[in-house]
């Protein structure tokens, strides 16, 4: 498996593209339950990685310890190293809120905070010891998450007054607005119509020159429509990891044709 | 046959919402006499002499000042010390401490000593506060006492409403690179703020009608003066109108009902303030 993912980002035209996230024999497990099993993988700069696979193979554990979300979860341990700009996240000096800092996450469902649709965006910034123009910072990343236009006007009413799709794209700005390095998105578009769906998939296209985007999700329509690298876990297995395009149409493994093909998962 | 089922199920129903309305009613209607019956015999005796004067051996001429003046210290002094340190312990169990076997037996702990009944926690002021600490028969040693009583039942009211806060508020904000006092600060704690003030009031009202600790510590059923500082002797709403109740004449009787009247009343301001802070806070919450 590890010699197949390596070989896979040699011969990728992703290769010129530094890795963000490094995953190297990571295994995280629930008590003594294994979620994720010896997984290796890097992720790229500037790029949109998406992670599919069966429900309860393990994607939203990898993703979370991607920004340590783990460490909230009682009973979880971890082995393995995951890098950072080639330093390991894990290691004992770090601190995971700086970890989060740099590591957006965007959830499955929406979660506004319970507030005015600008101090949502503003926290973030606030509390990290932001001294520049606040409004010009929340301007700019609710326009980034395409909201602008629909809440201008508005910026001081509650954020829970937006629908499902606009409190989603808010919870985007949110994270824009800490300037990540990296956005994590577990399935964002899940709980949303098609129109909605559409708008954050473009979203996505734009943000991927300014941030590196891993996205978990279970439409293999949106991996592929959106994604550049595509990694398919099973059983908390890394099956394949490679090029979106190669991965959809000429899967090396057995297993993630008839996955991605829809015949089972 | 089958239509037979699903009307017993209705008549179920029925029957069901009937004894709870009955049941509810029933409350309703055991307030309204027992008000009716207090009034009646107060409404003669409240006037603003009543609240003006100290108690008197002629009924005509007794007031409540002293006892009022001595709750009002008493609550204001009790609330000082109980919010702080009650809010403070239910943070620190729910969102601080580690979910182990530790905090579980604290938790049925504190459970325990919401249940102990008042008069142990007045024996407790009496050694604790009045003798060990010096304190004497002082509004200060009342008010810890009745900090003690009410702690139990503040710290869990607080950490209901705080678990009652959605997790995923808590993910956004670690997710943000929030350290877990700045999440709790900014965003747990507003949503759980209503819920935290509802559990406080119960609590402060629960103290305000406590007798026997205050007995115990031996604060003073007559009492001509008003307390000037929190190292004064005090009396106390409730012991004002046990004193009144316990004597035979029938004056003294109704005096008490309309002492039963101003600590009825000064509860209904409590909740009331209670209610406009939290509908406050629920507003600029949204
Ligand atoms: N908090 C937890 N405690 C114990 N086990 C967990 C916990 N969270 C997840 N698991 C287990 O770990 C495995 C992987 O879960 P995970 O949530 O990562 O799957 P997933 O791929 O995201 O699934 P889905 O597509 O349904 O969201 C599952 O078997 C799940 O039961
Ligand atoms: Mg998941």
């Amino acid at each position: 498996m590890n010699t197949q993912t390596r070989s896979n980002a040699h011969i990728s035209a992703t290769e010129q593209a530094q890795p963000v996230l490094d995953v190297i024999d990571v295994t995280i497990r629930y008590g003594d339950k294994p979620a994720i099993n010896k997984v290796s993988l890097s992720i790229p700069q500037h790029r949109i990685t998406a992670i599919i696979g069966p429900s309860g193979c393990g994607k939203s554990t990898m993703l979370r310890a991607f920004n340590r979300m783990n460490d909230f979860i009682p009973n979880v341990g971890m082995e393995g190293q995951i890098l950072y700009m080639g330093s390991d996240i894990y290691a004992r000096e770090v601190d995971p809120v700086e970890v989060r800092r740099r590591i957006g996450m965007v959830f499955q469902k929406p979660n506004p905070f319970p507030k005015s649709i600008f101090q949502n965006v503003a926290w973030g910034p606030s509390i990290n010891g932001f001294s520049g123009n606040l409004e010009a910072r929340v301007e700019q990343s609710i326009r980034r998450a395409a909201l602008w236009e629909e809440v201008s006007d508005r910026l001081h009413e509650s954020a829970l007054a937006l629908s499902g799709g606009q409190q989603q794209r808010l919870c985007i700005a949110r994270a824009l607005a800490m300037e990540p390095d990296v956005i994590l998105m577990d399935e964002p578009c899940s709980a949303l119509d098609p129109v909605s769906t559409a708008r954050i998939e473009d979203l996505m296209f734009e943000l991927k020159e300014r941030y590196t985007i891993v996205i978990v999700t279970h439409n293999m329509q949106q991996a592929a429509r959106v994604s550049n690298l595509t990694a398919f876990l099973e059983n908390g297995s890394l099956v394949e990891f490679g090029e979106t395009d190669q991965v959809f149409t000429r899967p090396r493994n057995k297993r993630t044709e008839e996955y991605v093909t829809g015949r089972f998962g | 046959m089958r239509s037979d089922r699903l009307r017993r199920r209705h008549a179920t129903t029925r029957v069901f919402r009937l004894l709870c309305a009955t049941l509810a009613w029933a409350g309703i209607v055991i307030l309204a006499v027992l008000l009716f019956h207090v009034t009646r015999e107060g409404i003669r005796w409240l006037d603003l002499q009543f609240l003006t004067e100290f108690p008197s051996r002629f009924p005509e001429q007794a007031g409540i000042k002293s006892a009022l003046w001595g709750t009002v210290w008493l609550i204001i002094l009790t609330a000082g010390f109980s919010i702080p340190v009650g809010v403070a312990a239910a943070i620190y169990l729910e969102e601080f401490s580690p979910k182990d076997r530790l905090s579980q037996l604290i938790e049925v702990n504190i459970g325990n000593l919401a249940g102990v009944p008042s008069i142990v926690y007045g024996i407790l002021g009496l050694v604790l506060f009045v003798r060990f600490l010096a304190l004497g028969r002082s509004v200060l040693a009342g008010s810890l006492t009745m900090t003690l009583l009410i702690l139990p039942v503040i710290i869990i009211a607080a950490r209901e409403a705080l678990r009652a806060v959605p997790d995923s508020i808590r993910q956004a904000a670690f997710a943000l690179g929030a350290t877990r006092w700045q999440a709790v600060r900014a965003q747990v704690l507003p949503v759980a703020l209503p819920g935290i003030l509802t559990g406080v009031i119960l609590a402060l009202s629960r103290a305000i009608g406590e007798t026997a600790p205050l007995v115990m510590i031996g604060a003073l059923t007559y009492v001509a003066f008003v307390p000037e500082g929190p190292m004064d002797a005090f009396t106390a709403l409730p012991i004002q109108i046990f004193n009144w109740a316990s004597r035979p004449q029938e004056n003294f009787h109704q005096l008490a009902a309309a002492g039963i009247m101003v600590l009825l009343v000064t509860l209904l301001l409590m909740n009331a303030t209670a209610v406009w802070i939290r509908q406050r806070a629920e507003r600029t919450g949204r």
